[in-house]
Parts: C-alpha cells; sequence; structure tokens
C-alpha cells in the first residue's frame, strides 16, 4: 500500500513498499522519470530511491497537496510493463580485505555484533556460506542494479539481481562508525555499496573499491561531465581483484589514464525480473565480449 | 579584499544553496539562517542569492583592505569596528584598514556577514556554498583559516543609504528555549503512540554535536512498534529500506538521541524518519546552541505555508525598506 507523506513543507515523500524488491525499485524508476518529464512548476529536486522516492517542491509555486494528486494519478498510469531502461554495465574492480579497510574494522569492533570475527567472516556466517571465500565469491557472481544514490555524493545503493532467498543480508553497525576509509566496499541490509569520501558510516566493510566514483577535480576521462560516476539505473559487476591489479590500476589513476570497462544495455525491469539469471549471465557476457 | 585575521569558530562562505543536485547525494548546503542572510544582503543592495560569511558561535576578526559596505544580521554575537560597538541589522560603512571583531555570543548562534558586491569565490554546481565534508564551494572547500584573502565580488543590484536598518519588530528574537515546529510523519508509524506523544510532550536538550550536519539531542528513549523486520531493512528496529531524508527530518537511530539532519546532512540512508521541521522553522534551528531545550510543536501542512507566508511577508517589507 502507497503512502504518501509531507517531509515538511517543501518534500513530499512517497513510500512504495515497505520491504525492497525489484519492482518496487524499477516502479520508483519509472514514476520519477514522468514526474521529469511532465516539468512540474516549482519542482526543486527529484530523488529515487530504493522502494520510494521524494519530491522537493517550492510550494509557493506548485501546492504540495495538488503534487500529491498528480502523483496518485501517476502511480495508477504508470507500469513497469512498458517501461525501457538505457544504463551502463560497469565492471567495478575491488580488493577484498584490504589493508585499509581491515585496519577500520579492527579498529571499531566494539561497536560490532561479533567483535571476534572480522565484518567479513560474521557476513558469511550467518547468511549460512561455509567460508568467507564462498561469501566472496556470492558477491561477486552476479551483478547489481544501482537502486538509488545518495548519503553523500555519488554513493550507490547496489541491489544483487537474484532471486529472493539468494540474496545476501546483513545487519548494519549497532552504533556506527566514526571513521570509514575512501572507496571503502560495504554491506547492509540488503545493499552492496561504495563510500564515494571517507567519513562515518555503518554498513559491514568487505574490501576497497580500486578506482574512485567520485572526483571533486576530474583527472579521469569517466568524471569529465560530473564529479560522481554511478547512475540509477547502472549495472554493476563487483570483479574480485588481486593486490597485483588493484596496485596498477592505482597507478593507471594516478596517472589520469584509467577507464571503467563500460558496456551500453538497454533491457526492460521485465527481462530482470523474470529470469534474474538468464539476465545476469547475458549481462555479464557483453560486459566481456 | 578583505583578511581573515582570525577566522573564530567556523567561519564559511554561503549563499542560498546548491539546488537541484540532491539525488546524487549533494546536499545544498547553504545558509542555515535563510532569513538573516536575506535581510543582510538587502541591506547592502545586493541579490539575495549572493554570498555572505555565516559566522558560528565565535567571530572572527577581519581586516578590510578597501572601502565597503557591509551589514551583519541573525543571532545576537556583538560586532565591533575597531572595537567600538556597532549595530546589527544595518547597513554599516567600513573604511580600508578597519578591523571587525566580535563579543561573546549573547543569543542565537549564528550571525550572517554581507557585503555590498557579495563574497567572491568560485561558483561550484550553480552556488558558491561551502560543503566541508567534500571540500567543495566557498573558500577553497572549507572554513575560513588565518590569512585567507576574500574578494569583494561585483553583485551589487542597487546602493542602500549608510544608516538604513531593520525595525525590531522584524528582528527575530533567540531565547534558550525553543519551540520548533514539524509536521510529522514519513516514518512516524514505527513509533509506539506512547513515544510519539513522548517526543512531542518532551523538553529536549541539544548535545555538542549540533552543527551543519544536523543537531542530536538527549531526553529518553524512544520505543518502535515490535515488527519482523522487511526484506533488505536490517535487523534493528529503527531500520527501514534506504530512503531520502528531506532537509529538516528527524530520526531517531536506535530510539536513543533524536537527530534532526540540516543543510550539510546526508541525502538518505536506513533510518525510520519521524518529523520535519517546517522550512520557516529551519532559520530558527540554526539560532540554537549546545544545551539548550527544544519542544517540537506538530502543525499542519496548511499552518506550515501560514508561516511561510507571514515570513515572506517580513521579507518583503524588509526589501521596500531597503529599496527606499
Amino acid at each position: 500500500m502507497t503512502r504518501y507523506e509531507h517531509g515538511g513543507d517543501e518534500f513530499i515523500f512517497v513510500e512504495l513498499a515497505e520491504e525492497m524488491s525489484l519492482e518496487a525499485n524499477f516502479k520508483a524508476m519509472a514514476i520519477t522519470n514522468k514526474v521529469r518529464e511532465k516539468q512540474y512548476p516549482g519542482i526543486i529536486d527529484i530523488c529515487p530511491s530504493n522502494a520510494s522516492y521524494m519530491v522537493r517542491v517550492n510550494p509557493d509555486l506548485f501546492h504540495p497537496e495538488q503534487l500529491i494528486q498528480e502523483l496518485r494519478t501517476l502511480e495508477q498510469q504508470v507500469t513497469i510493463d512498458d517501461f525501457e531502461i538505457s544504463a551502463r554495465i560497469v565492471d567495478v574492480p575491488i580488493l577484498f580485505e584490504d589493508p585499509w579497510t581491515h585496519e577500520a574494522v579492527m579498529r571499531f569492533r566494539d561497536r560490532h555484533q561479533d567483535p571476534n570475527s572480522t565484518d567479513l567472516e560474521y557476513a558469511a556466517r550467518i547468511n549460512g556460506y561455509q567460508s568467507k571465500e564462498a561469501l566472496i565469491q556470492a558477491i561477486t557472481d552476479f551483478p547489481y542494479l544501482v537502486s538509488m544514490v545518495g548519503f553523500v555524493p555519488g554513493l550507490p545503493w547496489c541491489y544483487q539481481m537474484v532471486p529472493r532467498e539468494q540474496q545476501i543480508e546483513v545487519p548494519k553497525y549497532v552504533r556506527p562508525r566514526t571513521f570509514t576509509p575512501e572507496r571503502a566496499f560495504g554491506f547492509g541490509g540488503a545493499f552492496a555499496v561504495i563510500y564515494p569520501v571517507q567519513g562515518a558510516g555503518g554498513y559491514q566493510l568487505f574490501g576497497v573499491a580500486a578506482a574512485p566514483i567520485y572526483q571533486k577535480e576530474p583527472t579521469l576521462p569517466d568524471f569529465q561531465d560530473s564529479m560522481t560516476f554511478p547512475r540509477q539505473g547502472d549495472i554493476f559487476r563487483y570483479r574480485k581483484i588481486d593486490r597485483d591489479e588493484f596496485d596498477t590500476i592505482r597507478m593507471q589513476v594516478e596517472q589520469g589514464t584509467f577507464r571503467y570497462l563500460t558496456k551500453e544495455i538497454t533491457f526492460t525491469p521485465h527481462d530482470v525480473i523474470q529470469n534474474p539469471k538468464q539476465f545476469s549471465e547475458n549481462v555479464l557476457g557483453r560486459l566481456y565480449r | 579584499m578583505i583578511k581573515v585575521i582570525n577566522p573564530g569558530l567556523q567561519t564559511t562562505v554561503q549563499d542560498l544553496g546548491r539546488m537541484g543536485y540532491y539525488e546524487i547525494g549533494m546536499p545544498p548546503s547553504g545558509a542555515m539562517d535563510k532569513y538573516s542572510h536575506r535581510a543582510a544582503n538587502l541591506l547592502v543592495g545586493n541579490d539575495e542569492f549572493a554570498a555572505t560569511l555565516e559566522i558560528t558561535y565565535m567571530g572572527p576578526t577581519l581586516e578590510f583592505q578597501q572601502d565597503a559596505v557591509i551589514a551583519l544580521t541573525g543571532g545576537d554575537i556583538p560586532p565591533r569596528v575597531n572595537n567600538t560597538p556597532v549595530s546589527m541589522w544595518e547597513t554599516i560603512q567600513v573604511k580600508s584598514g578597519d578591523q571587525l571583531s566580535f563579543d561573546f555570543v549573547k543569543q542565537g548562534a549564528r550571525v550572517y556577514l554581507a557585503i555590498a558586491g557579495g563574497f567572491e569565490v568560485p561558483t561550484v554546481l550553480g552556488s558558491k556554498s561551502t560543503y566541508t565534508l567534500c571540500g567543495i564551494g566557498g573558500y577553497e572547500g572549507r572554513a575560513l583559516q588565518t590569512g585567507d584573502l576574500l574578494k569583494v565580488g561585483d553583485g551589487m543590484q542597487r546602493p542602500v543609504r549608510v544608516g538604513t536598518c531593520v525595525p525590531k519588530g522584524l528582528i527575530p528574537e533567540f531565547s534558550r528555549t525553543h519551540e520548533i515546529r514539524v509536521i510529522m510523519g514519513l516514518c512516524s508509524y514505527r513509533l509506539t503512540d506512547e513515544s510519539k506523544d513522548r517526543f512531542l510532550s518532551l523538553e529536549w536538550t541539544v548535545t555538542p554535536e549540533a552543527n551543519r550536519v544536523g543537531y542530536r539531542f538527549k531526553g529518553e528513549r524512544l520505543n518502535f512498534v515490535p515488527r519482523e523486520q522487511p526484506f533488505g531493512a536490517g535487523s534493528n528496529p529503527s531500520n527501514v529500506v534506504d530512503l531520502g531524508y528531506p532537509i529538516g527530518s528527524i530520526q531517531v537511530p536506535d530510539g536513543v538521541e533524536p537527530i534532526c539532519l540540516l543543510n550539510d546532512a546526508v541525502t538518505g540512508g536506513g533510518y525510520a524518519t519521524i518529523a520535519t521541521v517546517i522550512s520557516t522553522d529551519l532559520n530558527r534551528m540554526a539560532q540554537i546552541k549546545t544545551n539548550e531545550k527544544v519542544r517540537f510543536l506538530p502543525v499542519t501542512l496548511d499552518e506550515a505555508l501560514e508561516a511561510r507566508r507571514v515570513l515572506n511577508d517580513r521579507l518583503n517589507q524588509i526589501k521596500q525598506i531597503t529599496n527606499k
């Protein structure tokens, strides 16, 4: 049951579902696309999120109650059946169990559910994996949909495109850390994230991304148009790399030559929901062809 | 040029904010007390969007290396020019070589210094506002430091007669106890009815964690309605599937201490938000200090819009006064 709520006099928050699902995410994407097309007066921000979305409006120009009426109408009209997504498939290299996030993990053991294991060991155990290697394999075997961008500039929430029973779910730290290294790769709830900049954070930390996803001053070709790399609807494949490859990528980043391996793709929500496994195989085939 | 002799506690360049980038996680930043920011700009003949200095708790010492017309508004941190007290909420002339300094804060928390022409720093994504977490905007993306040299822009729209002042009725007053109006909702259904009542009846104390990112409050634990957590939310009863956070929204991680998110806050996350401060009262939030008391007063959307109309009307009155 969709909930329409006022966030003060300027924000309208619309929750399409309480639980996360690809259906809810695609629906939010489809509705917010329509809101953008409609070019209503006074709209300041349109923020699609995981199973909800938010609109910020200047109420002097467009009465929030009237906007809610419009959004309700859109909710009825918009379906994910005739909705096409044009996005990028991206290879995102991750060094698991790296020294930098490991240091942060150890520093905040007292804020963790299980102070005696690492975040990766803990996540593997509660998700029923035999070893942390098995969990890493599950994380890297199937690609993710960038289901929301936010928190800080460019942080992607990534939702793995596998059937529900296969999805990894972990709790957030009992009390958030005050420090997370830049580019840390983490997991919280059902979402994988990369922290674009150093800062606070509460997700379980598994590794570090080799390349940036945010650049204040662009030195890399991928950042010429925007400081932030991830876009909602992108498909990220997290690939496990070793220290040698990590160091090579770091050098390319320093030299300004690194470029994400990306391929364009157009797909429908139906393609994903109907057969996630098939879709994943197609995606990976296309990316590395 | 204006030379920073002493930066004060935290002095940043701010305008009305970096709008339209919330969906990529870029908070608007901008002046916390927009009423005072706007009034200061009007008093020096600037566009309301022109960059001012936002001064927090302890004022800076600044040396003017050129003649300038300035105005100081906001909370009461008594200003002095060459050690002689000067008025706030008034158009003031300063000369090259003059030094501006401040006494201890008497009421409120933030002062806005506008200069005819505005402070000139690079525009980043349409705004000059400082966002320190990512080092964007303002003066080199950070709060001012000793030795910084601030440039004055050419954004003055019309001259304002020196001595023009905002009448008393239009100057906000700040005490140590505050009533902040909120619209309840968002995910407030997650709180028990009793905790919802307690949230609104309790006098909350502002903790030392009170800055441009947000204000944290001490009071008592609030409780969430028990449930089996929906898929993807995380296990704590205060968790929801990660969603967008409106500016001014209040969350209660683990039920322990409510946090009101402000201009430099994170744009989304996984905590249930229970209410949002109405836009006009965000100006008042900006003037609240650590250890002061806050009560949250629920209002309807219509009441919030009426408050907005009243505030716009007051700004229009200031506009007329400064246009003479």
